[in-house]
């Protein structure tokens, strides 16, 4: 699997990351102006509301733009060549991510893809995607 | 109030080392600043305003306590690459409001033998960017040349074009990190770094620097040497867009009219253009964005050697660029300035100096096509235009 590294958590942000542990995406709408947002936020970056709500957004999207990275470092150093990807998911925002489980051959911008969770083990998990299975 | 005309370019200082592992970060600062100085014919203590990046100490007060200065006006703007183009349109405004009248611009790096500044990691997006495994500029660059290809039929090969233009002027430049001719094919043969771009469409690794000094125009009609004038300047940051981000287009197609607009020049009075050359992929998108051509034709406007000097559409960085000469930090932009100062001056190398070179334009791109970045467009004239 893919190395899992976790991520930087804030006080904006835990919400977003406990979820994920739990196989749940959420996103946030502004009650204001009736956006989706990306990433987490007190504010909406366009009315600047307090006044957003999260809700459980749909796992699944398509590929906007991708690169197959061919040697990483870090933690990624032993990885093999991997995929970095952004994906439009279905409720609008684009979101970088990696393409997991898949042929770098047949990956194409417009490809449908399902979200996967990838455990860090530290309270927080990855959202990742596989080309969809239908 | 305008900028046009209220300063202008009097010194500069491109360091002629490419590995530095005998000096210190604020070493390089200073003999780069003395390097301008000398250039323009200026001294230390002439200096009433400096301007830095965000990886000098503790912002510009580490550096003017290294100097030894006690500046009237200070800036330590950091969008990466393109800050120093920045500095140079935040100089100009602040001689023109009567702020100071020497501005020094330095930029010191030591990538190959120290170590690089990030302090990234505390921004709020930076759980959502830092995941994924990328681990340099190429891998998101990438993706903005990925979508470019798929919007618009863009090529390996037209990439690859922009590579060979900067390294056919490398080879005048004795200090070039590159400093030979490659290919098309060379490009191509090259190992992926990440898909699409070879290693040969990255730029180069330096450690290095340079200076500017921007002056009043009292100050330029009393040295001896030639300055450039300062005709514009335009800035954008342009970002993911609450998940909105187009990956096709960079800020330039807002920092472009902002510097055209106060020149009052178009883009067929340009001779000479120095563009931020991260990657390839850069260089195209910014001249299509700069309205070099239309939106979508870069690879076209590249082949046949368009980019090259001194005849080719539109003649870029003779002095190879970040591609083949320098990159001192990581950091491109303000070599991109010193090139087109020497093109004004008539002093780039005799087989790629652009003739009857009256007006120039250079270009920052700082942070990643891929996510956020800085652009900064700067138009510069000859001493009396």
């Amino acid at each position: 699997m893919l190395p899992a590294p976790a991520p930087v958590i804030n006080s904006t942000t835990a919400e977003f990351w406990k979820a994920t542990t739990e196989g749940r995406f959420i996103l946030q709408r502004c009650n204001g102006c009736d956006i989706v947002l990306w990433f987490p936020r007190r504010n909406c970056p366009k009315c600047w509301t307090e006044d957003v709500s999260s809700f459980d957004a749909q796992q699944s999207g398509t590929i906007y733009s991708f690169t197959v990275v061919r040697k990483g470092k870090g933690a990624f150093q032993d990885a093999g060549p991997f995929v970095i990807a952004y994906v439009e998911l279905a409720d609008g925002p684009r979101i970088m991510t990696n393409i997991v489980d898949c042929d770098l051959d047949a990956l194409h911008i417009g490809m449908p893809v399902e979200m996967v969770f990838h455990d860090t083990g530290e309270g927080s998990a990855l959202y990742r995607f596989r080309p969809a299975s239908r | 109030m305008t900028i046009r005309g209220a300063a202008y370019v009097a010194g500069i200082y491109e360091h002629p080392r490419r590995e530095i592992p005998d000096r210190t970060l604020f070493e390089i600062h200073t003999e780069v600043a003395l390097g301008a100085l000398a250039d323009a014919g200026l001294a230390m203590s002439d200096i009433d305003a400096v301007f830095c990046d965000g990886t000098a100490g503790f912002g510009p007060m580490s550096l003017v306590e290294h100097f030894g200065l006690s500046p009237s006006y200070f800036d330590s703007t950091e969008t990466g690459g393109s800050s120093y183009l920045a500095h140079v349109g935040h100089a100009a405004a602040a001689i023109a409001a009567g702020k100071c009248s020497v501005a020094l611009i330095t930029l010191a790096g030591k990538p190959r033998t120290g170590r690089s500044v990030v302090a990234y990691a505390q921004s709020p997006e930076a759980g959502f960017e830092s995941g994924w495994g990328v681990s340099g500029a190429p891998h998101t660059y990438a993706l903005a040349a990925q979508r470019h290809m798929y919007e618009f039929g863009t090529t390996s090969a037209q990439l690859a074009e922009i590579k060979v233009a900067a390294s056919i002027h490398a080879q005048y430049n004795p200090n070039a990190f590159l400093p030979y001719a490659v290919t098309v094919e060379d490009v191509l043969n090259s190992p992926l770094v990440a898909d699409p771009l070879h290693r040969l469409d990255c730029c180069v690794v330096t450690d290095g620097g340079g200076a500017l000094i921007v002056v009043s125009p009292e100050v330029a009609r009393s040295l001896n040497r030639t300055s450039a004038k300062i005709l514009g300047h335009g800035e954008a940051i342009k970002h993911t867009d609450n998940g909105g981000i187009d990956l096709t287009y960079t800020g330039a197609v807002w920092s472009g009219p902002r510097a055209f607009a106060e020149a009052g020049v178009s883009v067929a009075d340009i001779k000479y253009a120095s563009i931020y050359d991260s990657f390839t992929i850069t260089v195209l998108q910014t001249i299509e964005d700069l309205g070099f051509c239309e939106k979508g034709q870069g690879g076209k406007f590249v082949m046949d050697g368009g980019l090259v000097a001194p005849f080719g559409k539109l003649p870029f960085n003779t002095d190879g660029g970040g591609l083949c000469n320098n990159h001192p930090s990581n950091r491109g932009g303000i070599t991109k300035v010193i090139e087109a100062v020497r093109q004004m001056r008539g002093e780039a190398h005799p087989s790629v100096q652009v003739p009857n070179c009256q007006v120039s334009l250079a270009h920052g791109t700082g942070g990643s096509l891929g996510s956020k970045h800085g652009s900064v467009t700067l138009i510069l004239g000859q001493e009396d235009a």
